[in-house]
């Protein structure tokens, strides 16, 4: 009998399915990938823990105090977690604000620019007063980066999606203009960036290279679910994500809205970029541009815009990039294999997605007659 | 009809649907044979629609058989329908209280639409030439290669039944087909139906209005709390025993209206509507120079067929549309193009007639939709934060004082039965005006309040409305019920393509006369404004 395949859309989401399909689809990829590894000749269940054991490290590192893997994966998932909490505060009101990583580097850009010229300038400031200048600089200037948009949707309906993405190539840009021309550090033997910060300029560490970003990252996650569920801003957040219509008919000022919702995206991709100089770099160079304001789309899709959810998701695969890197240089596997194997997971963790809202049935087709049985 | 010898085409049996908090049908019991139309009455939320949705292949039950005899054969056998695609191979298709029409498309891609047929080649032509056919067997007018945002309420459900029956269709249910139409326009579908019946169709009609089930139906099942209490011959009873059926207890048909206070008294008007000219959402012009006004103690209908822009008028004076000329007074202020807001905060109220796409979030709790209009003031404001314990216990209360049917304040309202998703708005609506307005004096703008509500639910807004009248509110009462309009209003003003046509006087006014207004036909307008 000839059968096909069907989605069908479900009608109630069922929790349990929402954690089994993740679950399931996580153990596809893995299974997709050893198939992979298995091809080139790897040893599949060997590159797999010596991925976990790249991300988070092994208990006899642990009692050995050696944290270095799982500091590792915190430095890349400080990054992750606060741009994806400013993609995710942005989509839940139907903004798509893809600019998280041009709002990022302008972030960077004006707080490397505070601790690169103002101790020159003003030598008077005490010490103290340069982080909280810098991280003040660096949200100013990423809102700026997200209220252009903001503003060119709130009242000209220009699309944001074209807007916000192209700022990112300017800002990108901008800063590789900057350390490569005017502001490249004249003793760095012709390496492209800028002169290292002054010492007092760095945000202070915790562990490892783990630094107070992630603090800012924790806290701008309560921060939002504060937001969100407890103030009347957020009320009206969420009522114009759930519909738009009925939002303007409650008397809520939409544009308005866009504007100082994006203000809060771009002032938090704006802190992630102060963070990474600050706490990471200690000066501007290529590093600031890796694609953490992209791969925050992806935090926050997983997260279901959810800001626990956010900070869970962005560990998690931050654990991901770093493992992969590191089977590069503990199994001598190929750069690219590593790629393909992060690939293969998120791809299959999206598409799973789509499971938690249809379920696929085997269909056969119906007979035409009716089947006389009674 | 040949009933007595032949199985049922379809028969529900012992169906049960449980949703969380509610048991939406319990072990119901349903049949409906070949030739016969078959109304299923019930209060809002007795189940009703999920005991169809199932039927369609929506819903699974949690318990229960479905069986059908097509067509030809004698013996029923028991089926599996388990999709929309399953039950229309089956023969049976539904059309949904809110269409699932493209509008973008024409009406034959439409009628096409998921349809494998014809995989690769399209023969429109063909497709076409089909639906015209089908047109004229059932009288069911319908240009194919119109576009559907171009076709009125009426045309787009005859669109959704051709579609049913160009799947071959044959058993046919329909989801309140009536709350959407005009008189005219439902006496025109009864003929079709009947139509339909004769030729071996069977047909299952929802609906909350007594005579269409008296007229229209052979056989008649009441719903009541998810439980089938009756199956009974049409002939064989009246509207006073499907209504007690139906509630459990005598139902007024009728509410009194008090004498109203006309605008006398030097009192200006509360709102003021003046030669007010808008657009449309397509660019074109929606009102030419209306002018209109309502005092306080006041209900002035507005009659019309839909789409000669009552809605849009109502956008007008609730701060939703801009005006390109005239103006619009609420209370002596002139708020001409003023934000939504400022509307709000002078005390004017709107219930508007898509319940789900304006009125509600359908994902948001059911409190969250409670204090839409509420949550900017204390105690549910508490400075920039909301305090969660006045939503909820702001949402008790309405839900209360308006009985709306819901487990719990927080499941989210687009699970609500039709019925209620109305006394939400309305609880919410009637509440703000009487919050933000400093006095007796406010605004509330209803459109088509009572469609869909049964006959207590009915009873409900209408004794709702005119309480707000006599409590002094001035409302403007969108509908195309001209019973209801006669029953409610003081004053009926008729719409036809965006002008005034006249205002007549509720209680000298008659069906006729204001029918023939709302087709525009009649020139009557001066005689009629004259001798008012
Ligand atoms: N998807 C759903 N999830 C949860 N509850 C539901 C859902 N659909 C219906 N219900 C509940 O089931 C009950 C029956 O609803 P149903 O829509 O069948 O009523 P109805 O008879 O069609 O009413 P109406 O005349 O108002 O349309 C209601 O209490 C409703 O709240
Ligand atoms: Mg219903």
């Amino acid at each position: 009998m000839p059968f096909s395949l069907k989605l069908e859309k479900r009608l109630e989401e069922s929790k349990i399915i929402a954690f089994l399909v993740p679950l399931g689809s996580l153990l596809l990829a893995l299974v997709f990938g050893a198939i992979l590894l298995q091809s080139v000749g790897a040893d599949p269940l060997r590159t797999y823990s010596a991925m976990i054991e790249g991300a988070f490290g092994t208990p006899v590192q642990w009692t050995q105090g050696d944290f270095y893997a799982l500091t590792e994966t915190l430095v890349k998932a400080t990054p992750l977690m606060i741009c994806g909490l400013a993609v995710s505060i942005a989509f839940r009101m139907l903004f798509w604000n893809i600019g998280a990583e041009g709002q990022l580097v302008m972030g960077g850009f004006a707080a490397g620019a505070v601790a690169l010229w103002l101790p020159g300038m003003a030598p008077w400031l005490p010490h103290w007063a340069f982080l909280p200048l810098m991280a003040l600089a660096g949200i100013v200037a990423g809102a700026a980066w997200g209220i252009l948009p903001g503003l060119l949707k709130a009242y000209v309906k220009v699309n944001e999606i074209i807007t916000t993405l192209m700022l990112n190539y300017i800002a990108i840009l901008w800063l590789q203009y900057l350390y490569y021309g005017p502001w490249k550090d004249p003793k760095g033997f012709g390496f492209p960036g800028t002169a290292q910060f002054e010492p007092f300029t760095w945000l202070p560490r915790l562990i490892g290279r783990v630094h107070w970003g992630l603090v800012f990252a924790l806290l701008a996650a309560i921060f939002i679910w504060l937001i969100l569920s407890r103030t009347r801003w957020g009320y009206e957040i969420r009522l114009i994500g759930e519909n738009p219509v009925a939002a303007r008919y409650a008397g809520i000022n939409i544009g308005r809205n866009i504007v100082l919702v994006m203000f809060l995206s771009g002032g938090l991709a704006g802190l992630a970029g102060m963070a990474e100089v600050a706490g990471i770099s200690h000066r501007l160079q290529h590093g600031l541009a890796v694609g953490y304001g992209f791969t925050a789309i992806i935090v926050a899709w997983l997260a279901k815009l959810n800001p626990w959810g956010v900070v869970v998701v962005a560990f998690l695969l931050a654990a991901l990039l770093v493992g992969g890197d590191q089977i590069q240089i503990t199994m001598g596997l190929p750069a690219a294999m590593a790629s393909v194997l992060q690939g293969a997971i998120l791809f299959f963790m999206l598409g799973g997605n789509i499971l938690t809202r249809y379920r696929v049935r085997i269909v056969r087709s119906l007979p035409a007659e009716c089947t006389q049985e009674g | 009809m040949d009933r007595s010898d032949r199985p049922p085409a379809v028969e529900m049996r012992g169906i049960v649907k449980r949703f969380p908090g509610v048991l939406a049908n319990d072990h119901i019991h349903f049949a409906v044979h070949a030739g016969e139309i078959h109304a299923l009455l019930g209060e809002n939320g007795a189940g009703k629609s999920t005991l169809m949705n199932i039927l369609s292949g929506l819903y699974r039950p949690d318990a229960g058989e479905i069986w059908i005899c097509p067509r030809g054969q004698t013996q029923p056998r028991r089926v599996d329908i388990r999709s929309p695609r399953d039950a229309i191979n089956l023969g049976i298709g539904m059309v949904h209280q809110h269409f699932m029409l493209v509008p973008t498309l024409t009406v034959a891609e439409n009628v096409i639409l998921g349809l494998k047929d014809p995989r690769f080649l399209l023969r429109m032509r063909h497709v076409e030439e089909k639906i015209k056919q089908l047109s004229r067997q059932y009288h069911l007018q319908v240009d194919p290669s119109a576009y559907i945002w171009q076709l009125s309420v009426g045309e787009q459900q005859r669109v959704e039944i051709i579609k049913l029956l160009y799947r071959g269709a044959e058993v046919l249910i329909l989801d309140e087909p009536t709350a959407v139409l005009t008189p005219q326009e439902a006496e025109e579908l009864g003929r079709t139906l009947r139509r339909m019946a004769e030729e071996g169709k069977a047909i299952i009609f929802i609906t909350h209005k007594l005579d269409e089930v008296i007229v229209f139906s052979d056989r008649v099942t009441v719903l009541r709390a998810g439980r089938n209490i009756a199956t009974l011959d049409t002939a064989r009873t009246d509207k006073a025993e499907l209504a007690r059926l139906m509630v459990g207890r005598e139902v007024l048909f009728r509410v009194e209206k008090p004498a109203g206070v006309v605008c006398t008294n030097g009192e200006p008007p509360v709102l003021e509507v003046i030669q007010v000219e808008a657009l449309n959402d397509r660019g074109l012009p929606a009102l030419q120079g209306v002018s209109l006004e309502v005092c306080s103690g006041e209900i002035v209908g507005i009659a019309g067929v839909a789409g000669n822009g009552q809605r849009e008028l109502a956008e007008v004076v609730t701060g939703l549309r801009p005006v390109t000329r005239g103006r619009v007074l609420v209370r002596g202020q002139d708020l001409t193009n003023q934000p939504p807001l400022r509307f709000i905060e002078a005390g004017v109220s709107h219930i508007p007639g898509d319940r789900l796409g304006m009125g509600l979030a359908g994902n948001l709790p059911v409190s969250d939709n409670l204090v839409m209009k509420a949550y900017r003031r204390e105690p549910i404001a508490n400075g920039p934060f909301l305090s969660r314990r006045a939503v909820l216990s702001f949402a008790q209360k309405l839900i209360q004082a308006f009985q709306i049917v819901t487990p719990t304040a927080s499941v989210p309202v687009r699970t609500l039965s039709g019925g209620n998703l109305q006394k939400t708005i309305l609880a919410r609506e009637i509440t703000a005006s009487r919050d933000f307005a400093s006095d007796h004096r406010r605004v509330l703008v209803a459109i088509h309040p009572t469609r869909g509500l049964d006959v207590g639910a009915t009873e409900a807004v209408h004794r709702t409305l005119l309480e707000q009248r006599a409590q002094g509110a001035a409302i403007l009462l969108i509908s195309e019920d001209l019973e209801e309009l006669l029953a409610l209003a003081d004053r009926i003003a008729v719409m036809y393509e965006g002008c005034i046509m006249g205002v007549v006087d509720a209680t000298s006014a008659n069906i006729e006369q204001l029918g023939l207004m709302m087709a525009g036909e009649t020139h009557m307008t001066k005689e009629t404004a004259d001798r008012l």
